[in-house]
């Protein structure tokens, strides 16, 4: 019995070992959607029209493909401070006026990679 | 999206307000010019949509919603409120008095020629603020600016002038036009931890959802107020909506009625000059 619980318990910690990095990405990614599309928090469906959100708004383009036209660093600077890029812009400038905290903007920004 | 011509309206009134916000006394203010600037901006903007047909809001915007919409008028969700309205207007106070003594015209007809500026006290004077007076002159205490009676009384108001166009004067008073322009640049200002203006919505993006919502063009805005709104299942002022609009953005709202306000309301109902009212309004 001890010795099956031993490798049950082994087989399991190896298991997380590997998957580890795998796991914690796939988390940031999720806490990234749940934040944007959280109405308290990025709430961004209000404008965009995002992969697994309902009633999206139009007020903003649809989220796809972004990885293929911003790195890392503009994404953050979009979530940022867009008026910096468009003065006239909507959008909310989620950084500066502290809606979202640096490492909440990270998250979603994990998360608009993989759209 | 169509972010592009709003954005030259934009630059132009920001370019308006500017100067007159950096120094006063630079070039005097043309409303007129303005508004017709303003009318311009929004037929050019949706050439489909009939001038008259702007004071139905987000209706104006969406052919399925206004399906819908017709269907309702059928049996106005505001009905209730309007008979209500007419009642409390007629009624007469406790000391035999009516609003009809507090109004030209008996009240009657009259929505149109509201907000006015007040040359003797030198400030804008809305209907709402106008009741409330009639009824503490005559000894009664005032309504509050949000809720159902005021909406019923204003609703009453707005049905007897229905199809009148709206007659906002801007008197040649200097400080007419200061609480105009005071007005236009509460309109175009950012404000709120979400950094939107009144403008942000409804002027860059009338007819465009933001969630399940189809926004309003500024253009009529409150020709058709007060609205029965069935997400408040219940009517509403325009005291409600602009608090309510300034909390959307998590923004402080002002005192209903305060000076900004009226001033705001004082620059959305010239620039919607000519175009008739059709309030009580009824929305989703
Ligand atoms: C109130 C409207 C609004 C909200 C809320 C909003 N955005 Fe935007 N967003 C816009 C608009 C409008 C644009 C178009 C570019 C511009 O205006 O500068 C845009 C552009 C973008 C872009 C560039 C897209 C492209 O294809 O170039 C990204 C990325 C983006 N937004 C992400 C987000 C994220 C993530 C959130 C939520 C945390 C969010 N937005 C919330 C209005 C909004
Ligand atoms: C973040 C977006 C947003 C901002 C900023 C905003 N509003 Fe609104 N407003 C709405 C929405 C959504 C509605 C309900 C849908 C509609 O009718 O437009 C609305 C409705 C209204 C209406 C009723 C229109 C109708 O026909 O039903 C008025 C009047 C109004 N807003 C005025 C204002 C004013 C004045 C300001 C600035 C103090 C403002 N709004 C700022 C989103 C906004």
């Amino acid at each position: 019995m001890p010795s099956r619980l031993f490798t049950k318990t082994a087989l399991a910690l190896g298991l997380c070992l590997v998957a580890a990095p795998v796991a914690q990405a796939q988390s940031a990614v999720s806490e990234g959607q749940r934040l944007a599309f959280d109405r308290s928090k990025g709430n961004c469906l209000t404008c965009h029209q995002i992969k697994g959100g309902d009633l999206p708004g139009s007020i903003g383009p649809k989220l796809e493909n972004l990885k293929l036209r911003y790195d890392r660093n503009e994404l953050v600077a979009i979530l940022n401070d867009e008026t910096t890029r468009n003065p006239q812009t909507a959008m909310p400038p989620f950084g500066r006026n502290r809606i979202l905290t640096e490492q909440e903007i990270n998250a979603i920004v994990d998360f608009l990679q993989t759209l | 999206m169509r972010i592009h011509p709003a954005l030259s309206f934009l630059a132009a009134v920001l370019a308006l307000v500017a100067p007159a916000v950096a120094a006063p006394a630079a070039e005097k203010p043309d409303p007129a010019a303005d508004a017709k600037a303003f009318q311009d901006f929004f037929r050019k903007k949706f050439p489909q949509v009939k001038f008259e047909d702007f004071v139905n809001g987000p209706y104006s915007m969406n052919e399925d919603m206004r399906k819908q919409w017709e269907e309702k008028e059928q049996f106005p969700p505001y009905e209730f409120a309007l008979e209500a309205g007419k009642e409390m207007f007629e009624k007469p106070f406790k000391n035999g008095k009516t609003y009809a003594d507090c109004f030209a015209n008996g009240g009657i007809g009259i929505r149109q020629t509201y907000p006015y500026f007040d040359d003797k006290e030198g400030k804008v004077v809305t209907l709402e603020l106008a009741l409330n007076r009639c009824r503490e002159a005559n000894g009664e205490a005032p309504y509050s600016y949000v809720k159902d009676e005021m909406a019923a009384l204003t609703a009453y108001m707005a049905y007897t002038s229905r199809g009148k166009p709206f007659d906002i004067k801007i008197p040649d008073d200097p400080r007419a036009l200061e609480a105009y322009e005071r007005g236009k640049e509460y309109f175009y200002t950012r404000r709120g931890q979400l950094n939107f203006s009144c403008a942000s919505c409804h002027v860059q993006n009338p007819g465009e959802r933001i969630r399940a919502e189809i926004l309003a063009p500024a253009l009529g805005i409150l020709n058709a107020m007060p609205i029965y709104r069935s997400e408040w299942s219940g009517m509403g002022t325009i005291s409600r909506r602009f608090t309510t609009c300034n909390s959307q953005i998590r923004g402080v709202p002002l005192e209903p009625q305060s000076e900004e306000y009226r001033d705001l309301e004082y620059y959305l109902s010239y620039v919607s000059n000519g175009l008739p009212i059709s309030g009580p309004g009824a929305r989703p």
